[in-house]
């Protein structure tokens, strides 16, 4: 059953209004683009990592609320990561939102808040438009990424 | 608008309903609104049974067999070209070719007709409204051939400048390929006026009709174009049916676009000669259902008192142009004088799938996105919108619901 309630919560709402570290970066050691064909949903992402520490994190873009609230909260959620702890992440979150019955992992933190995306498949690739982006920057991957 | 002058239209509506299945039933809870006819119309009940007698009694293949089954198959079938013949105004049902859509009738044009007359510093020209369908395969020939792609601009409301038109048509025009009418925002452009100003210079027009059939009498004789592409699926017919038509003359010098069986009159292992128009543009077994699906369809558009169908189409556009102008926030892209019953929206803050995700939790169907029309929302400067388009079976009811549903995507963003 649909609960719109779940998806688009308070808290997504938040960060599409105002959106963190929604801003390029010029000292970037890594970024890329995603793109989501279907909708037009555009996203840049971009990393400074010291050594295999995520120092700062931001994006820019253009989209739905929950690809832009998924984008703003993964920065808050990457900073301070190591990459494998970033890796482990994306994939976390990835098993949240396309694994039937999966569980939030208590490291998703805020973002356990997508877990409502599953029952509207239609919105699923707009939620994991950022972490596929993320993950494509942390792997040094040029091609844009796209959900198709 | 009046209720009164909305009802005194109403042309048997609840019948007209009873006719579509599928509009009857829940969705998410509540009574379906489709309004994304634009994208495909729904079938009424006579279309979805003529294709089943056909499954259940009348499967064969067609133009093959000496026995019963594929003599009558082949006669149900050759029986809808002669409708679709009648339906268009054309000449003869050598001219009408079924393909399986639009998208594939305008490709075949480019790949059989334009392609081979292209050489580098050629032009083809298109106009700012299209979709891709009507973009995508001139920029495939373009590019093999070293020819430009040129582009007709438009004004802010949406409509193509007949004067840029005139001036784009250059000594090195080759083609002209335009819509009948937009998916996106619904603009109608002026076929009669477009055609001759490209006749007048010798240049051959295609126009791709998908939206218009659907809504308007389409005549092509009457039009004066040289191809007219067009899907049974937006005209209440079944998906995977296209028709082109095209001049008996151009389609005769024209060299198959696919090969293979039902197209050939003898095939030695030197050469082939090809079979006689329509069949040598329809390679392999067709879809024979479909097409009769489609005659279907046909008959059912024909049994409508087309004038008060349109009448109907533009009162309820009339009724909810009104109605969504007092819904703060969102915006109308696209307002031309002449145009189908269809509604782009956008509003400043709220992203057209999130609009379109808390309608669909409503039970209301409409499309969001680019319509695959993104060179139209560039021009406009959005990255998408949320569309209604309206079809004759349609209710201001259903046009209220939309709006009520409008309202909530306001309330639920905090606007």
């Amino acid at each position: 059953m649909m609960d719109l309630q779940a998806l688009y919560q308070e808290v997504i709402l938040d960060h599409n209004n105002a959106p963190r570290n929604h801003h390029a970066m010029d000292c970037a050691t890594c970024e890329a683009r995603g793109v989501n064909p279907l909708c037009g949903d555009k996203l840049s992402v971009y990393l400074l990592l010291k050594k295999d520490v995520i120092e700062d994190v931001s994006f820019l873009g253009e989209g739905c609320a929950i690809s832009q609230a998924s984008a703003s909260l993964m920065t808050e959620a990457l900073k301070g990561k190591t990459t494998t702890e970033a890796q482990a992440l994306f994939k976390a979150f990835q098993t949240l939102l396309t694994e039937e019955g999966a569980k939030p992992d208590a490291s998703l933190g805020k973002l356990a808040i997508f877990e409502g995306v599953r029952t509207f498949p239609a919105r699923v690739k707009c939620a994991t438009l950022a972490s596929h982006a993320f993950e494509a920057a942390l792997n040094k991957d040029t091609t844009p990424v796209t959900t198709e | 608008m009046s209720q009164h002058l909305i009802d005194k239209q109403v042309v048997d509506l609840n019948e007209l309903r009873e006719a579509f299945p599928i509009l009857h039933q829940e969705v998410n809870g509540h009574p379906l609104v489709y309004l994304d006819s634009a994208a495909t119309a729904q079938k009424p009940r006579a279309v979805v049974e003529a294709i089943t007698n056909y499954y259940e009694q009348d499967n064969a293949n067609v133009h093959r067999g000496v026995h019963a089954l594929s003599v009558r198959a082949t006669k149900h079938y050759e029986a809808v070209r002669e409708q679709v013949r009648a339906y268009i105004g054309a000449q003869s049902t050598k001219e009408c070719v079924f393909v399986r859509s639009t998208t594939e009738a305008i490709n075949l044009v480019a790949q059989s007709f334009v392609r081979p007359r292209l050489q580098a510093g050629d032009e083809v020209l298109i106009t700012n409204l299209e979709h891709h369908a009507n973009i995508v395969p001139w920029q495939l020939i373009c590019e093999a051939t070293g020819a430009k792609l040129n582009y007709v601009s438009m004004n802010e409301l949406g409509e193509i400048s007949l004067e840029d038109f005139e001036a784009k048509l250059s000594n090195k025009t080759k083609f002209v390929s335009i819509s009948h009418a937009s998916n996106a925002i619904g603009t109608i452009n002026p076929i009669h006026a477009m055609v001759k100003a490209a006749h007048d210079k010798g240049i051959p027009v295609m126009v791709d009709g998908a939206q218009a059939v659907a809504h308007m009498k389409v005549d092509v004789a009457d039009l004066g174009c040289d191809f007219y592409a067009f899907s049974a699926h937006k005209m209440f017919g079944p998906t995977g049916v296209g028709v082109l038509w095209g001049r008996e003359a151009y389609l005769d010098e024209m060299t198959p676009y696919q090969g293979g069986g039902e197209m050939i009159a003898e095939v030695t292992m030197e050469k082939t000669t090809y079979a006689e128009l329509p069949h040598k543009f329809e390679a392999g077994t067709p879809n024979i259902a479909g097409v009769i699906g489609f005659g279907a369809a046909i008959n059912f558009l024909n049994s409508l008192d087309g004038v008060a169908i349109s009448a109907y189409e533009t009162t309820l556009y009339g009724y909810a142009k009104e109605m969504l102008d007092a819904v703060p926030g969102f915006r109308v892209i696209g307002e031309a004088s002449v145009k189908l019953p269809i509604l782009s929206l956008v509003h400043d803050k709220i992203h057209a799938h999130d609009v379109g995700t808390i309608l669909d939790s409503q039970g209301i169907a409409l499309r969001s996105g680019h319509h695959c029309a993104m060179p139209l929302m560039q021009f406009f400067g959005v990255p998408a919108t949320t569309r209604l388009s309206i079809a004759f079976y349609n209710t201001r009811e259903e046009i209220n619901r939309a709006i009520e549903g409008l309202h909530e995507v306001n309330r639920m963003f905090g606007q």
